[in-house]
């Protein structure tokens, strides 16, 4: 267990490690850091000094080490756009991020699981089918287009929801969220949807397949012919066996499912991390990219290290000893 | 499909008409592909049959902007579908914005199929480090989503045609390899591939013209969704400004440009080129579905 951990542990330090070698290579290779890193508008002894200052005379590899110097301090430049760190301004925007992707994530349980066992249950009901063939509409839908058809029905057409912005928010721990109020759910409500449509579909797919192929086991038949309620054997029985697959696969999608929300920050004006990268790649603002892309990929790495802990716990059938 | 095996063919089946005939088993998969022909070739012929060139300013008439469909312009032409800001025509608009989808769709997908699937094989047939070395890279590509990748990519090459589809290759590759490598770990225990290194044929022969042809039915799958999944990226990058540029916009670009209009109601600009993008997609993946349950050995029974 601990040599599998600290291989796993390894692994994730080098894919970390990986990326800053290539993040620098987009840096300094493809791109001209003196354009990227120093502002537009510096004079030419701003220029000077700021070569000098970043150590742009320098080799490459010492440039390198500068580079992972500073990453370690959690110094990722300055925005040129906000004049601010890159790292705090982006510090700033993630709980409006996190509250919309944790959102999501709890929408597609709420309606994805009570849809996929009725499904699984009633295969050949109207209900059942109606469920799966949406499915397959969430899966190939252009979820960005589904964002602004919400919009125009529900905003434009019926009135119902605000369209834009994250409304009205309250503080919780020195952090604004927008959850708390009446004004912040209903602005938080389509673009929680639209972020969730994905995940609503696979989540109902796995629960609904993870039902019919439980039902039939001996331990169901079992628990049945103990008397016990159906929603008994369905709720504890039944359940249990399918959560296993439907954790892991929200916990690998939740990371996914931030990476996605650039999209619908975007579309819902949601003043998150996402509409700041992509606010920062129209400007060019690179500290700001940086930051953003070496933040997501220590995310990802983390969140990757945390399911397969989780998938080991949850199922006692998985063997330690046979994952590389 | 159960009926097949009872009834002994009174003229022996060629593998091309046997795949024909369980591709048309399914109606709807029928009247998809029939869909993904239509829409190749109105994208194909986009010049000749649109009724304007939406790109060629001659034509366009300001004064025209924004008329919602159905509406007659003054030179008495009909907007189906109605005019964007620049008083384009929306139906000619959409036909070749379909161009540049497919273009960067399925050219993406083709590019990306020969490399990934050429590092797959070699994975396969190499085995050792080289194999790990590939299967390593394949695994931390597909731990990361794909509108990450492409954005860090966009982020760093800017926009354009040209570099929206190397994000798109580089996004996509990693699939290929993982399929052809497992097809491939499949077959190269056959005995025709012992056969032909028995009789000293070079390797990439063996490579290309003896493992790969039988590892083709899986790869041809893989690309059909990955064509329609390469699409809906490119429209989705180009939706947030990343992708193709003003000049060549294709759906994306669209349903974005029509994006600030539709809080004011006027919502075709979006509608339309989003409803046609949804058709191509949808088409191109029930296509991809049949495909896969007929070229599935597994699922034949």
């Amino acid at each position: 267990m601990t040599a599998w951990l600290l291989r796993r542990l390894v692994q994730a330090a080098f894919v970390v490690l990986a990326m800053t070698v290539i993040l620098f290579i987009g840096l300094h290779v493809i791109g001209n850091p003196i354009d990227i890193l120093i502002s537009p508008e510096a004079d030419q002894a701003d220029r000077a000094r700021a070569i000098a200052a970043l150590g742009l005379d320098q080799p490459l590899w010492r440039q390198y080490a500068l580079f992972l110097w500073g990453m370690l301090h959690g110094d990722l430049g300055r925005s040129f756009v906000f004049h601010e760190p890159a790292l705090q301004l982006i510090g700033e925007r993630l709980p409006a991020t996190l509250e919309l992707a944790v959102s999501a994530v709890l929408l597609a349980i709420v309606i994805g699981i009570p849809l996929g066992l009725y499904a699984g249950l009633y295969p050949n009901s109207l209900l059942g089918r109606s469920a799966m063939a949406g499915s397959i509409l969430g899966f190939s839908l252009p979820t960005f287009w589904v964002g602004l058809m919400l919009i125009m029905l529900f905003a434009v057409r019926l009135g119902w929801l605000p369209s834009t912005g994250r409304g009205q928010t309250a503080l919780l721990f020195g952090i604004r969220w927008s959850f708390l109020t009446r004004d912040g759910l209903a602005h938080l409500a389509m673009p929680a949807f639209n972020l969730a449509l994905g995940n609503i579909a696979l989540v109902l797919r796995l629960v609904r397949s993870g039902v019919r192929e439980t039902l039939p086991l001996d331990y169901v038949r079992f628990a049945r012919a103990k008397g016990l309620r159906p929603a008994r054997v369905v709720g504890v029985h039944v359940m249990k066996n399918i959560m296993i697959p439907v954790v892991t696969v929200l916990g690998l999608e939740f990371g996914g499912t931030i990476a996605f929300s650039v999209v619908t920050e975007s579309i819902f004006a949601w003043p998150g991390m996402g509409k700041l990268i992509i606010d920062s790649i129209n400007v060019l603002d690179r500290p700001v990219i940086v930051a953003y892309l070496m933040i997501i990929v220590l995310m990802f790495v983390a969140i990757n290290l945390v399911v397969d802990l989780l998938y080991t716990f949850l199922d006692p059938r998985v063997r330690l000893e046979d994952r590389g | 499909m159960s009926g097949m095996a009872e009834i002994a063919p009174a003229a022996p089946e060629t593998p091309l008409q046997r795949f024909v005939r369980d591709f048309t088993s399914n109606r709807l998969a029928v009247g998809a592909l029939v869909v993904v022909l239509l829409i190749a070739l109105a994208a194909i012929f986009a010049p000749w049959i649109t009724p304007q060139n939406p790109y060629d300013l001659a034509q366009l008439d300001i004064m025209d902007g924004r008329l919602p469909p159905g509406a007659s312009s003054a030179a008495g032409m009909t907007y189906w579908l109605g005019t964007d800001d620049q008083g384009r025509d929306m139906l000619s608009g959409i036909i070749y914005g379909l161009r540049i989808s497919l273009i960067v769709g399925i050219g993406s997908a083709l590019i990306a199929g020969v490399v990934g699937s050429t590092l797959g094989l070699v994975a396969a047939y190499a085995g050792g480090r080289v194999e790990t070395a590939i299967m390593r890279l394949v695994d931390l590509q597909l731990s990361f989503p794909a509108i990450l990748v492409a954005l860090m990519i966009l982020a760093f090459l800017g926009k354009g045609i040209g570099n929206v589809m190397i994000a798109l290759v580089l996004v996509e590759w990693a699939r290929y390899a993982r399929t052809a490598r497992g097809a491939a770990l499949v077959e190269r225990r056959r005995e025709y591939i012992e056969a032909a290194e028995c009789l000293a044929l070079p390797r990439w022969r063996v490579l290309f013209r003896h493992l790969l042809p039988n590892c083709l039915p899986p790869l041809i799958v893989i690309g059909t969704i990955q064509i329609a999944r390469a699409i809906t990226l490119e429209a989705t990058l180009s939706f947030l400004g990343l992708g193709v540029p003003i000049t060549e916009p294709s759906l994306g670009l669209l349903i974005a440009n029509g994006y600030q209009y539709m809080l004011s109601g006027q919502y075709w600009i979006s509608f339309y080129p989003g409803l046609a993008l949804l058709l191509t997609i949808m088409a191109i993946n029930l296509v991809g579905d049949q495909l896969r349950d007929v070229l599935n050995p597994r699922q034949q029974r």
